[in-house]
């Protein structure tokens, strides 16, 4: 049998998509966590920066032409709420620092009234954070333009930023094993159905070619369609050569047997010597293509059915009976006596009851074939630790043949050449043997001349 | 013994029946089914040969009506097929055997007289002669209260001479009748079995004679 090439593991592949994806999904989790959180944080920290410039713009006062500021102290303390950040602040009246540092920078583009501009820049060693917010005061004069910067390091950000990365981390992580775990089942569990397919197709037994009926999830339909047209071609491929040989078998056999009737009834009504003896070898002929064809019939059904082996019960008591019981008619036609010995009890055995039986009659056929006249032939079953079926003759035996090349084709005696024969009926029993399990054993009789041929099953 | 042959090719049949004839038996040919159900309801048959596969129907069909009708005349089915893959139906199904095309008329005539003695038998078949009862189907000889079983040889041999007393049979015959196209023998093997006959009948008055040059014959010895 073909073995199938195999091409990688569905499963494994589909698992290791779902991994990839899953994988994939963990890190865009990561960044989206961790970019949403951080964002979240700096809204904070610059709501924060710009209540406490909203705070300092609210205290910032007009007195007698001149701005000042009484910097509330509530509006840097909010500031600390978040962490021990530093804060810097500046506040700018039309271009000249009023207070706080001189060296904060400005924005480039200086916020309009009521909007807030911010900043992220380097600052005395630090990332700081700045908000920068314009009001415009109203002094005697010409209202004035009064722009508050407030400053923070951002150590406290940082700080939160860590805090969410290693919680984005382990989110992300624990997403990509709970998916890898359940990719792995999804991924069993989407090839179920084609386990059980599998298991019901291989179950089966060897002569079974009704369809299959089971449940089929959509995509596997085509599939299960395919292969039971695929069977029920096969069914009806196997009937066809089954009826092509038996009508073959029937065409030859059909004329044989009324060229051999007219032959008999010729051969009885003719005189002389030399016309029944060339009768006779037309007769011979004749049986010998007929036992051909029967004989190569018998061995492609052997073949067939040892290739499909089935396993009942065969009572080998009863075929040796039947068998020896069949052919003694055949073997009283020589006065030859068949005499069976076998146990009370059946062993137990298993196999195809025909193939036994086939195997059996093609070793008594023999038997009978090359036993002389008034001899007498022994069929017995025994078991000794083993199986043993024997089919012992008084014949001629093997004379100088090598009995082993005897379970060949077409394989026969060197001494033989009288006897019609088609050299199958070993080859027939040896297969049968074999595909029990167990073998054909030829020797000569132990009790003087003939043949004993055995098949031996282990017990 | 009486056949019923049921078979559609005629050319076969023709030579069956005329085969069957030769050895002394009365053979009715029926070529399809139907044919074979009013030979049967016409007439009495000590043995029915039938053919598998038939223009109006499957044998076995036949076989089948025949064993519901309880009819006790045996039937030995001739076909052409395998003979290990046909065998189960056909013996399930009620055949007492079965024989495989192209048949040795006298393989099928052991087959016939096991059948029949499997089946108990027929009175009929017993041929007297002088003081000697032949019955050819128990396959014994009977010279008055003494009963003797004859080996097959034997039997087919006496039948011979038991058909027509005093008739002369040629070796050549004899040979004909007892050895298989298989047998490579020469004529004086028929001498042996001669003389077990012979000797099968000292007891009694009926006894083989030679007749040089010719061959043998059965005679009533007083």
């Amino acid at each position: 049998m073909t073995e199938a090439r195999i091409t990688g593991s569905i499963r494994r592949r589909l698992f290791l998509q779902l991994v990839a994806i899953a994988a994939l999904l963990s890190v865009s989790l990561f960044f989206v966590i961790r970019g949403l959180a951080e964002t979240a944080a700096e809204a904070t920290q610059d709501g924060i920066l710009a209540a406490s410039a909203t705070s300092i713009a609210d205290a910032l006062r007009s007195d007698a032409g001149a701005i000042t500021l009484d910097l509330p102290y509530s509006a840097l303390s909010m500031l600390g709420a978040i962490n021990q950040d530093r804060v810097f602040y500046r506040v700018v009246v039309d271009g000249a620092t009023l207070t706080g540092y001189d060296d904060l920078p400005s924005p480039d583009d200086a916020p309009t009234i009521s909007e807030s501009s911010f900043l992220t820049f380097d600052y005395r060693g630090d990332e700081v954070r700045m908000v920068s917010v314009t009001r415009a005061v109203s002094t005697e004069g010409a209202p004035a333009n009064v722009m508050i910067s407030v400053a923070q390091t951002r150590t406290g950000l940082a700080v939160i930023t860590r805090r969410i990365t290693g919680i984005a981390t382990a989110a992300g992580v624990g997403f990509f094993l709970v998916a890898t775990a359940l990719s792995l089942l999804a991924a069993r569990s989407a090839l179920r159905p084609i386990g059980q397919m599998t298991a019901s197709v291989t179950r089966r037994g060897p002569g079974d070619l009704r369809p299959l009926e089971i449940d089929t999830p959509t995509e596997l339909s085509p599939f299960v369609d395919a292969l039971n047209n695929f069977i029920s071609r096969l069914g009806a491929s196997l009937q066809r050569s089954e009826d092509l040989i038996v009508e073959a078998a029937h065409r030859v056999r059909t004329p044989l047997a009324t060229v051999r009737a007219k032959a008999e009834v010729t051969h009885r009504k003719l005189n002389k010597p030399e016309h029944k003896q060339a009768m006779r070898e037309m007769i011979r002929a004749i049986d010998e293509s007929s036992r051909s064809a029967g004989q190569l019939l018998d061995h492609a059904m052997v073949t067939f059915r040892s290739d499909n082996l089935a396993a009942e019960d065969v009572d080998l008591v009863e075929i040796v009976r039947e068998t020896a019981s069949r052919l003694e008619p055949t073997a009283g036609l020589k006065d030859v006596i068949i005499r069976t010995e076998v146990p009370n009890l059946t062993p137990p055995f298993k196999g195809d009851w025909l193939l036994i039986q086939s195997a059996l009659q093609n070793m008594l056929d023999n038997a009978i074939k090359y036993s002389p006249d008034d001899s007498l032939i022994d069929v017995s079953l025994s078991l000794n630790g083993e199986i043993r079926l024997s089919c012992k003759d008084q014949g001629r035996g093997f004379g100088t043949t090598d009995v082993d090349t005897l379970k060949s084709r077409f394989a026969r005696g060197t001494n033989v050449d009288d006897i019609v024969g088609s050299g199958l009926g070993l080859t027939i029993a040896e297969d049968v043997a074999r595909a029990h399990g167990g073998l054909l054993e030829i020797k000569p009789n132990d009790k003087g001349e003939g043949a004993c041929v055995s098949l031996v099953f282990p017990l | 013994m009486r056949f019923l042959l049921i078979e559609d090719n005629q050319n076969l049949a023709s030579a069956v029946v005329e085969r069957l004839q030769l050895d002394g038996h009365a053979v009715d040919h029926a070529g399809t089914l139907q044919a074979a159900y009013d030979c049967i309801a016409a007439a009495d048959y000590d043995l029915i040969l039938l053919d598998i596969m038939l223009p109006d129907g499957d044998g076995r069909t036949f076989l089948q009506r025949h064993r519901m009708a309880e009819k006790r005349t045996p039937v030995i089915v001739t076909t052409a097929r395998s003979a290990v893959s046909d065998r189960v139906g056909l013996l399930d199904l009620g055949a007492d055997d079965y024989i495989t095309k192209p048949f040795d008329f006298s393989e099928l005539e052991a087959r016939c007289r096991a059948v029949l003695r499997r089946r108990g038998g027929i009175a009929a078949n017993q041929i007297t002669f002088a003081d000697v009862v032949l019955d050819a189907t128990a396959g014994e000889l009977r010279i008055g209260d003494q009963r003797e079983t004859l080996r097959n040889r034997e039997l087919r041999l006496l039948e011979v001479f038991f058909s027509s007393p005093g008739q002369v049979f040629s070796k050549s015959h004899l040979m004909d009748r007892l050895f298989s196209f298989a047998d490579d023998v020469g004529e004086n093997a028929i001498e042996v079995y001669v003389g077990r006959i012979r000797k099968r009948l000292e007891p009694s008055k009926a006894g083989i004679e030679t007749v040089r040059g010719l061959g043998y014959r059965l005679v009533d010895l007083q």
